[in-house]
């Protein structure tokens, strides 16, 4: 896009001369480039090498046991895997519907005036640290959520994750963790699906309602199709960040490490939470194993990062063409 | 451009001529008109009679359950709401009343939580600030001399703020510089090494903190042990945080430099380095100041990371790498974590002044932010390249 690519493809003699500051002021920049590819490698060598040891203990049985007992040394990470993945797929459950509405109702039926201050307030919200979120979630929503807990799980037993343990606690379980972490990825879904759905050219929009359509009818046929791509990848950013969310879920689960069918009863894992929960002052050995589940998780969230990047380029070469 | 189409449930007002039921918009507003007395009556009459049906049976039965009264009230209105739709206008504008209606329910479903959120933490740190009154301990002192005993006015967060300005302050200029040249290799060189870059730091910015601070562990801190931790190791792993959030916001600033200007610079045979260092990024300079803002937020707030690394310590330390030091979300999560009511309450108040020390930031990066790239200022700019640089 820039000048110095338009003259690449001349014959050598009408090609400008670098000079040698050029070259200098190239590389620069290239190893400033270079060095977030740097830190990204620099993450997967150094949680493999420190992982070494759990690896060489158990292998895969690392991740995939579902025994966490620091005396008999066995340390398997199952159920906070898979906790994690719940938390995120509640969380997204509960965000995605909303933050579509929310961005539709931005960008197609609030007053004009009122649009810019409620995209700076979801801006504002999506910056807000999740250590906020995870003391507002622990102190206040864990007073009132075991309520809904307690609803849900008497009237829709039907759904086997809704089924409680009878006599059990419903606070500070994976559901209750899902909604906090759903309220916090709210922010970050609506602002990217905002922005996606801003983008759709207002001729079409226009179009469609001159043709006699409805606004839903617009919506449908207009605005939907072309930022789906778009929108998928704010969902996919916001499991990402969800997956890996630490502080707002280690405050609000009462980890128990457990794989655990009961969503609305206490206890349940997170892989992130793990690690700032247990991770000070244990031995060497479960040093590594955490490390080893962070290797998982990191993996896991840079895969759901770059699948989200991919979809986005597709809609980028769809739009452009 | 008037586009003035009717309400979906109303007739098309056309030539200017408004017909009854159609409330007069603005002159040049290309939307249908939001609000008209038959919607409003529709939709509180719906409501009103959706909240008798279900109270009816809520009584006599004597059940009290808030949450299945709101459930079945939400459902019997949408219910009559849409059947009173269908029956006046027809199958179509039933679908797009409904679709409004569960749109603007989203909407506030999406307030509730985060206007209950902002008001608690503002009502609970603001509590703490009062009963420190007069004077500041949340701002003059420590926590070295705390206790179990301790009233909540006897620790503060003077420690954690030193360390907390001291970790992010340098972990930003690293951050920023590197990001900013990251950045502009992306938009002004590109190929396919800064495709990779580009999609690496958009992962990057979905990398679980915690990860950011086990990563400085695990080369930085555990190579050291018993002494690793310190102030310096939390700069490192913020950042890690930090990096790829000035990246992505740089590049997308710098995307908006207008390429003329760059032709212009190259024309009047400046080299490529003077083009970037006095042209783009100086066109771009403002908006780099809110990238960086932006990333200096992020990193405030990330206690993840700092658990890892600068691992906290009760007394006032000034020095970065003489061993542990305090940093505000970690001491909020610290306190928070351990025993005793007074504990909870002065961390109240911690969030209080995070709050405040991010909302700042924020405010201020949109501030700045709102400008377009000085694009007129460009004209300054190359005329100062026609100048031999004086450095």
């Amino acid at each position: 896009m820039t000048a110095p690519a338009a003259t690449d493809g001349l014959p050598a003699e009408f090609r400008p001369q670098r000079s040698r500051a050029d070259i200098i002021f190239r590389g620069v920049l290239m190893a400033c480039a270079g060095s977030v590819l740097a830190i990204i490698l620099g993450i997967l060598f150094f949680l493999s090498l420190r992982s070494r040891l759990a690896w060489d203990h158990r292998g895969f049985g690392t991740l995939t046991g579902t025994l966490w007992s620091p005396s008999q040394r066995v340390y398997g990470l199952r159920g906070d895997l898979i906790g994690s993945v719940v938390i995120a797929v509640v969380a997204l459950l509960l965000a995605a519907p909303i933050a579509i509405a929310v961005s539709l109702a931005i960008n197609e039926y609030l007053p004009l005036r009122l649009r810019p201050p409620m995209v700076a307030l979801v801006d504002l919200l999506a910056a807000v640290p999740s250590l906020i979120y995870g003391l507002w979630g622990l102190y206040f929503l864990n007073g009132h959520l075991f309520l809904l807990s307690k609803w849900l799980g008497h009237h829709g037993a039907a759904f086997p994750l809704f089924r409680l343990v009878s006599g059990a606690p419903t606070q500070q379980s994976e559901f209750d963790a899902g909604v906090v972490v759903a309220v916090m990825i709210l922010p970050l879904m609506t602002s990217i699906s905002r922005e996606i759905m801003s983008q759709v050219p207002r001729e079409d929009c226009e179009a469609a309602l001159a043709l006699g359509g409805t606004r839903w009818g617009m919506i449908v046929d207009v605005v939907l199709p072309f930022s789906r791509n778009g929108v998928i990848s704010g969902a996919l950013l916001a499991f990402g960040r969800a997956l890996g969310e630490t502080i707002a879920v280690a405050f609000v689960l009462g980890q128990t490490s457990v794989v655990t069918s009961h969503i609305l009863n206490q206890g349940g894992g997170s892989m992130s939470a793990a690690i700032a929960n247990y991770f000070a002052g244990s031995s060497k050995l479960e040093q590594s194993s955490l490390t080893l589940g962070a290797l998982a998780l990191f993996v896991g969230t840079l895969s759901v990062g770059v699948l989200a990047r991919l979809t986005v380029a597709r809609t980028a070469r769809k739009a452009a063409r | 451009m008037t586009i003035l189409a009717g309400p979906p449930d109303g007739p098309l007002s056309t030539g200017g001529t408004v017909l009854p039921g159609v409330a007069p918009g603005p002159e040049d507003h290309p939307r249908r008109v939001a609000f008209d007395r038959q919607r409003v009556i529709e939709l509180s009459a719906s409501g009103v009679s959706a909240a008798a049906l279900v109270w009816t049976p809520f009584h006599l039965l004597g059940l009290n359950a808030p949450f299945g009264f709101f459930v079945c009230w939400f459902t019997a209105y949408a219910t009559i709401y849409g059947i009173v739709v269908r029956q006046r206008y027809g199958p179509i504008e039933f679908k797009d009343a409904l679709a409004t209606f569960m749109i603007t329910a989203g909407l506030l479903v999406a307030l509730l939580p985060l206007i209950l959120l902002t008001t608690y933490v503002i009502g609970k740190g603001f509590a703490t600030f009062k009963a420190g009154l007069p004077g500041f301990p949340l701002l003059t002192k420590d926590f070295a001399h705390f206790s179990t005993t301790s009233k909540i006015t006897d620790g503060g967060f003077k420690a954690a703020l030193i360390g907390s300005m001291e970790q992010v302050g340098v972990a930003t200029i690293p951050a920023v510089v590197i990001g900013v040249l990251a950045a502009t290799y992306i938009n002004e060189i590109g190929g396919r090494f800064a495709g990779a870059v580009r999609m690496t730091a958009d992962a990057m910015t979905g990398l679980p903190s915690i990860i950011a601070g086990l990563f400085v562990y695990s080369f930085w801190v555990l190579p050291r042990a018993p002494h690793g931790f310190s102030g310096l190791a939390a700069s490192m792993a913020l950042f890690v945080v930090m990096l790829p959030v000035v990246v992505r916001t740089a590049e997308e600033v710098l995307r908006l430099v207008a390429g003329s200007l760059r032709e212009a610079a190259l024309a009047l045979g400046a080299p490529e380095w003077r083009m970037v260092l006095q042209v783009v990024i100086p066109t771009a300079r403002t908006g780099l100041v809110t990238a960086a803002l932006l990333g200096v937020a992020r990193a405030f707030g990330e206690t993840a990371p700092v658990i890892l690394t600068a691992f906290g310590s009760p007394r006032t330390q000034w020095n970065l790498a003489a061993g542990p030091q305090d940093d505000l979300p970690f001491r909020i999560y610290t306190l928070v974590r351990s025993p005793g009511a007074q504990n909870v309450q002065i961390a109240w108040g911690g969030a209080l002044l995070l709050m405040v020390v991010i909302l700042t930031l924020f405010t201020l990066a949109r501030v700045l932010g709102t400008g377009r790239p000085g694009v007129r200022r460009g004209g300054a700019l190359l005329a100062r390249l026609r100048r031999p640089t004086k450095a």
